[in-house]
């Protein structure tokens, strides 16, 4: 893992005005993973705008940890449906063309 | 441009008081949060009604100035010539790399009418607009991984296709939208690859299927065709009986799985019995002998 690929925790609590706990918090929740280099602790870069996205359900929406661990699964689930659709409908559409078609 | 009714739109009366505006709006933006609601066009306009109407009604001088003029919001700009504009510093619906912020349209034109642009621009980082493209491909481009330099606003972006990408399928280039606004991070690019079915096969999926024409001599004593699929030439055996429509599963020889190195789908290959046509004197007695001894 490349260090510019990593985020630092505190950079990201000073830029959010928000406490280093609510990382801490996520990570206790298996929500972000955290990666510690000489006593400072980072997160990967592909996880931000996850972590974004926490820091906006919790400050702005003032949902519990608990309440943003469960939302993230749902959300997992719905991109999973709504990929299961996409391929559904491609299948779909395979059946519907005329002549020729299987 | 109507008049727009903001605590209606909160769904509280005119007495709400402070913690009421913020119950409400809490209570509705769950419910309409574009994070929550992914893809969902409708529940982000919603939820700028929503974020609009707490913008003002959450800031006492607002919305003070709204209740005030309300319906004749018409005159606000006589009141704001008047008056030096207010520093509103309500902490909206801002910030770094999300996906559901607003862009240039996230105030009504009755709110700016009302309050300008000033009181939240100030402080509002917003992302760039997001861009959306779509890429072509034919069934035989998705079949590999490739690479391809697309350029976007003068600026040369590559991009690797990964082999067995659906039609239909959207993936994001971070960054690569319009640029941000109030040193906003730029807005991402969209792509949705449109993927043409083969004129000799189809896709459904990971799986490939194929019509194959055999004559009536290898479907009834049996034989062996060369396929021309997706990885080259393949030689298939033909079982003695073939009936016409019989359908044949060739295991891992479909399409790639999407970011599954070494995983493939089936390819179902489907014979057509052809019939003679044209038969000459000599086929049509030796077809005559068959017949006559069935």
């Amino acid at each position: 893992m490349e260090n510019n690929e990593l985020v630092p925790v505190y950079s990201f609590c000073v830029t959010h005005k928000i406490e280093l706990s609510f990382i801490e918090s996520l990570q206790q929740y298996g929500l972000v993973e955290i990666t510690t280099i000489e006593e400072q602790t980072y997160f990967n870069e592909s996880q931000l705008s996850e972590v974004e996205k926490f820091v906006r359900l919790h400050y702005e929406l003032d949902i519990n940890f608990e309440g943003i661990e469960a939302i993230g699964h749902l959300l997992e689930k719905i991109k999973a449906m709504q990929a299961r659709n996409l391929q559904l409908q491609n299948r779909l559409s395979l059946y519907e063309k005329k002549s020729g078609d299987f | 441009m109507a008049f727009i009714d903001y605590y209606e739109v909160l769904g509280i009366n005119k007495n709400a008081g402070a913690q009421d505006v913020k119950k409400a709006y809490r209570k509705l933006a769950r419910k309409h949060h574009p994070d929550l609601n992914p893809d969902d066009k409708e529940a982000h306009k919603k939820f700028q009604q929503i974020n609009e109407a707490n913008e003002v009604l959450s800031d006492p001088e607002k919305r003070k100035k709204y209740d005030q003029y309300g319906k004749d919001w018409q005159h606000a700009e006589q009141f704001e010539n008047a008056k030096q504009p207010s520093g509103g510093n309500y902490r909206s619906y801002t910030g770094g790399q999300q996906d559901g912020d607003f862009g240039d349209e996230d105030f009504s034109s009755f709110f700016s009418s009302m309050f300008g642009n000033q009181g939240h621009a100030k402080q509002a980082k917003y992302k760039g607009q997001d861009y959306n493209a779509e890429l072509k491909l034919s069934l035989r481009d998705s079949y590999i991984t490739q690479q391809q330099t697309l350029t976007v606003n003068g600026k040369n972006v590559r991009i690797t296709i990964p082999a067995g990408v659906e039609n239909g399928q959207v993936i994001k280039l971070k960054g690569y939208g319009a640029p941000g606004v109030n040193g906003g991070p730029a807005g991402d690019l969209y792509i949705t690859f449109i993927i043409n079915n083969d004129a000799t096969m189809k896709r459904a999926g990971n799986d490939l299927f194929m019509d194959m024409e055999i004559d009536l001599y290898a479907a009834v004593l049996g034989g062996e065709t060369t396929l021309d699929t997706l990885s080259g030439k393949l030689k298939l055996k033909i079982n003695p009986g073939t009936q016409n429509g019989t359908k044949v599963r060739l295991k891992g020889k479909g399409f790639p799985v999407y970011k599954k190195e070494g995983q493939f789908g089936d390819l179902y290959v489907v014979f057509n019995v052809k019939l003679p046509v044209n038969l000459t004197e000599k086929q049509k007695e030796l077809f005559s002998q068959l017949a006559a001894l069935k």
